[in-house]
């Protein structure tokens, strides 16, 4: 392979930064929630009185089931409105009516039943997210490409949607909410259905996406939080019960404490008694 | 258009190195190779010829790139174009369109074979709640699998309803056309109803779901103008050109309030 066909060969080069890179932003925490409660159904409060500021990181929310994660994670998106109290997602109120479009562009979301149309391919799937998630005509083809290649689906990105395997229809959930190079990610139980080498390969993929995106994981497993999340929120009845690094969530549990792995003791003795790890460590 | 390509001198300067060019010359130059081809490939040239210390580095990655490209499958160069259909509907509203024109032609036949309901034109009497069903189908927690991500996203929202219903109203309304020149009905007798239906169906879509307001007002029209039409055998003043500014009222209410509202429909309420 000569080096004059390879560099003639036409990129559509653009500046490495552009000036949406180099502005300085203008908040401090790209999710901020202060006394957020979200109603769900007539009565019940999901969501109940939360304060939580997230930052740059992979962010795992832990909870037991009906803790309110689901929730959370939709008020986060923007579908379901809060009905008291303050979100602020990267600087902008989306408390109230509105359309919220700038920030929706720079969210990613993978919903816990994610919904796809059978007969489209992988490609048309994404591509159709993409074009709804309003990025630039142009970019859909590359960024497409590129979302499909992160989940290690580039092979099956022409097979349609009814031929793939549980774990891969889920990667395709996780490619979706990649595709338009989101600042805030959040995923609600993203590793259901993959299996160990897959569990495997998509913590990489968080750790790597978590060095410039506030990501948010919503799992039960404990264990998909201590390797590759930097930050574990622990949420139950609606409440933020505590909010530290692993390590920090490990020396909250003692012997006497149920769970296989210091981690989970840690957890199960933060819901025994939700008070005690109230608060900073 | 014309552009100024790099001169030989600059290029070859700076495959060696861009010692003897002056700073703002490598500058200039580097901007320009960013975006000229041409120029790129006389580089490309001008290293190959005259420096083979960078035209084996170049090798060497190339050869360690090459096995990490041979595994990924590379994107297929000319593809069919990819749904642009889907932009307008959803494929799951693809068989409830198809029934509601299978609908529409039924009471066509009817009509025409003078079997249906006497003086009553049936297609008359349906036309208002057709487009109403696809609509509610665009937008079914039910019918749609993607209701939740479709409702995260910008594009959401007042724009995607009206996409939405404008490619229902695209298949239902050159029906309804035809369908109404073949029976003789006026156009404003049933256009009007069938746009004001739908109007109202998103007005209140906004605030008890979509799919709940079609089914409240098909429902609604049923009790109050289908039954009641059926039973004496005798259009409903409803449909009467006296009927008509009552109509184009409650469409004008209608589109008032969808825009008002436009906010709501961005939430997971309106999936209802």
């Amino acid at each position: 392979m000569t080096t004059g066909k390879n560099m003639g060969r036409e990129h559509h080069m653009t500046s490495a930064v552009s000036a949406a890179d180099i502005a300085p932003t203008a908040y401090a925490w790209e999710i901020r929630a202060t006394g957020l409660k979200v109603k769900v159904g007539r009565k019940r409060m999901a969501v109940d009185g939360l304060d939580l500021s997230l930052g740059i990181g992979v962010h795992g929310l832990l909870g037991p089931n009906g803790a309110g994660k689901t929730t959370l994670i939709r008020a986060l998106a923007t579908v379901l409105r809060p009905t008291e109290g303050s979100l602020e997602l990267l600087g902008e109120s989306v408390g109230g009516m509105g359309e919220h479009r700038a920030v929706r562009r720079r969210i990613g979301y993978l919903p816990q039943e994610f919904g796809y149309y059978k007969r489209f391919t992988v490609r048309e799937f994404v591509e159709y997210m993409a074009w709804l998630k309003e990025v630039p005509k142009a970019d859909i083809p590359a960024a497409v490409q590129r979302a499909v290649e992160r989940v290690g689906l580039a092979e099956r990105a022409d097979e349609r949607m009814k031929a793939l395997s549980g774990g891969m229809v889920r990667r395709v959930g996780i490619a979706q909410a990649i595709v338009n190079d989101p600042t805030i990610l959040l995923l609600d139980e993203p590793t259901v259905g993959l299996d160990p080498a897959q569990r495997l390969r998509f913590r990489e993929l968080l750790q790597e996406l978590g060095k410039d995106t506030c990501v948010l994981v919503s799992t039960h497993l404990v264990e998909d939080v201590a390797v590759a999340c930097t930050d574990v929120v622990v949420f139950a009845e609606g409440r933020l019960v505590f909010q530290g690094s692993p390590d920090e969530l490990v020396s909250v549990g003692g012997p006497e404490h149920v769970g296989d792995s210091p981690l989970e003791r840690g957890y199960s003795a933060l819901l025994l008694n939700p008070e005690q790890g109230r608060g900073t460590w | 258009m014309s552009v100024e390509h790099a001169s030989k001198r600059i290029i070859e300067g700076y495959v060696r190195g861009g010692v003897d060019l002056s700073a703002d010359e490598v500058w200039a130059v580097e901007a320009h190779l960013e975006m000229c081809r041409v120029c790129r490939d006389r580089l490309s040239a001008a290293v190959g010829a005259g420096v083979p210390a960078v035209a084996s580095l170049v090798d060497t990655v190339w050869s360690g790139l090459e096995p990490q490209l041979a595994v990924t499958a590379t994107m297929p160069r000319r593809r069919r174009r990819s749904a642009p259909l889907s932009r307008w509907m959803t494929p799951t509203m693809v068989p409830w369109l198809a029934m509601v024109v299978g609908v529409t032609l039924l009471a066509l036949l009817l009509d025409l074979s003078g079997t249906g309901s006497g003086e009553v034109s049936l297609v008359l009497l349906l036309a208002p709640v057709l487009p109403v069903l696809g609509v509610a189908a665009s937008w079914s927690r039910g019918l749609d699998p993607a209701y939740e991500l479709t409702a995260s996203v910008p594009r959401a929202g007042l724009y995607l309803v009206l996409r939405r219903t404008a490619s229902v109203l695209a298949v239902v309304v050159p029906l309804l056309l035809v369908g109404g020149w073949v029976t003789g009905v006026m156009v404003a007798q049933w256009l009007l109803p069938c746009l004001a239906f739908t109007s109202t169906t998103l007005a209140l879509g906004g605030v008890v779901g979509v799919t709940r307001a079609a089914v409240v007002l098909a429902t609604v029209w049923a009790v109050l103008v289908v039954a009641p039409t059926l039973a004496t055998s005798r259009t409903a003043f409803a449909l009467q050109t006296g009927g008509l500014p009552a109509w184009g009222l409650i469409l004008a209410l209608g589109v008032g309030v969808v825009i008002a509202r436009r906010g709501a429909y961005t939430v997971l309420g309106t999936h209802q």
